[in-house]
């Protein structure tokens, strides 16, 4: 059973976007992205299941909100092994947060929710994954949906749209759908309500699919295409669409965005979920 | 660069067995995950055909019925994802790209180097010629025993199962030749362009 608090990027799959959207690369003469050893800064309990990792790492050289990092562990018999995490901080920070879920007999994620410490050293390069990205210069509107854990990516791309100016935000009306199992395992709750609180322009839904608390009157089923209908921005103005969680909800939302009319190479996706045992 | 001990983390061995099947940084999984860059295309195989395409301008069609003519064979293999999962035993049928590039050459297609497949959806994906022959490749149109589900890439994907998965492109329509190698998708956003995981070549850059 692995991991990835949303992994990321390819398998044999995809779409969208396609060659024509690919920027040019220089493959063979491109220097590799370095590993660095990163230093656990600070820890932040998010739910009872999930924490963000905030780290120092040397000569971080940016990202854009949405991309990830390889983590690498070494066991002090050299065993290794590597696991794809989204990177949770906008590229404003100079920290890196990673926020992490842990995984039924998560090999890597059990570690770096229940063991790993403040002061800590970790191996990590990136960033990784150039497709699932938003940059506000990208401009808008902009509807994220996401699930679980799956907010991660989409939440680097909140708090960056947060760090731009009154005005650039005007000008990029945003939405997210978001998709919970129960109101104590709802990831970021309180940052979200004291975004959107703050924020006009900003559209925060959520739906608790298990265990709504007591007095919720929000949606409280899987997000289906009615949800969708009522959430999602006209297809005329043509949104950036950004959808992450596991793969039944990436599913179901990006069918239900190719129905109600966006094209779609418009909808981008990233799946991911326990793989294993 | 050496790596730091990560203290207190022991992590789960794998047996000596699976061990020596798992490329450097990969572990095994025993489901399927599936990971794509957007919608799942559904096209209706009344309206699927697939497209070789050659240097000199000239293109070889198949229509669905077509290609469930050419001789098919199961092939059984370990497959590897670049987001470090990999699956042991996967059991494939499919067309070998051999038998493809054969019945194309007989059509007037010229070989060329490298190819391009190009899939519903736009997804592209770049290869060496060398590496889709010789019994390394085929188009496959079931998994397990039955037709390949569409969110696995069905009707028919390609399957290059010693590369990393992503050159096993998903829904794939167009094979085209080309006198020399482009990026596809992935690999125009930093992903290596051959990614052999055996040799761990993951990102631009990677060895």
């Amino acid at each position: 059973m692995e991991e990835s608090a949303a992994a990321a990027s390819p398998s044999g799959a995809s779409s969208s976007g396609a060659s024509s959207s690919a920027p040019s690369s220089a493959p063979s003469s491109a220097r590799p992205i370095a590993w660095r050893i990163a230093t656990v800064a600070q820890i932040v309990p998010e739910t009872p299941r999930v924490r963000t990792l905030v780290l120092d790492v040397p000569d971080w050289p940016g990202h854009r909100a949405g991309q990830h990092v390889d983590v690498r562990l070494t066991a002090d018999d050299g065993y290794q092994t590597e696991r794809s995490y989204s990177i949770a901080s906008p590229p404003e920070e100079a920290r890196i947060a990673l926020t992490v879920e842990r995984l039924e007999n998560g090999e890597v994620s059990s570690y770096l929710v229940d063991e790993l410490r403040v002061g800590d050293s970790l191996e990590l390069r990136g960033p990784i994954g150039g497709h699932f990205a938003w940059s506000v210069k990208d401009g808008g509107p902009v509807m994220w949906v996401g699930g679980g854990s799956g907010i991660v990516p989409l939440m680097a791309m909140l708090r960056h749209r947060a760090a731009a100016s009154d005005e650039q935000r005007r000008a990029i009306p945003a939405r997210l759908l978001y998709s919970s199992r129960s109101w104590s395992e709802l990831i970021y709750r309180d940052e979200l309500a004291r975004l959107a609180a703050a924020d006009p322009t900003l559209q925060v839904a959520h739906t608790i699919t298990r265990e709504p608390p007591p007095g919720w009157s929000g949606y409280r089923r899987r997000i289906d295409a009615a949800m969708l209908a009522e959430r999602a921005w006209p297809v005329s103005s043509r949104p950036h669409l950004f959808v992450c969680g596991p793969t039944p909800l990436v599913e179901t939302v990006a069918e239900g965005l190719v129905a109600l009319g966006f094209d779609p190479q418009s909808v981008r996706t990233e799946r991911f979920g326990p793989t294993g045992i | 660069m050496t790596s730091p001990i990560s203290r207190g983390f022991r992590g789960h061995r794998p047996d000596a067995g699976t061990a020596a099947k798992l490329p450097p940084g990969q572990y095994e999984t025993h489901d399927f995950p599936v990971l794509s860059a957007g919608p799942t295309p559904h096209t209706p195989l009344a309206r699927w055909d697939f497209t070789l395409g050659g240097m000199n301008g000239q293109a070889a069609k198949w229509s669905w019925a077509e290609f469930e003519a050419l001789p098919h064979e199961t092939i059984t293999r370990d497959i590897h994802c670049v987001t470090k999962w990999s699956k042991f035993d996967t059991v494939w049928n499919g067309v070998s790209i051999d038998t493809i590039i054969e019945a194309g050459a007989a059509k007037g297609i010229e070989a060329a180097p490298f190819i391009m497949a190009v899939c519903d959806g736009g997804y592209t994906t770049n290869l060496p010629l060398a590496d889709v022959t010789g019994g390394k490749a085929w188009l496959a149109a079931g998994f397990d025993g039955k037709p390949l589900p569409a969110e696995h890439g069905g009707p028919v994907r390609l399957l290059v199962p010693h590369l990393y998965f992503w050159k096993s492109a998903k829904w794939v329509r167009e094979i085209h030749f080309h006198d020399h190698d482009e990026p596809g998708f992935w690999e125009g956003l930093g992903y290596h362009m051959r990614g052999d995981p055996w040799k761990e070549q993951r990102y631009t850059g990677d060895a």
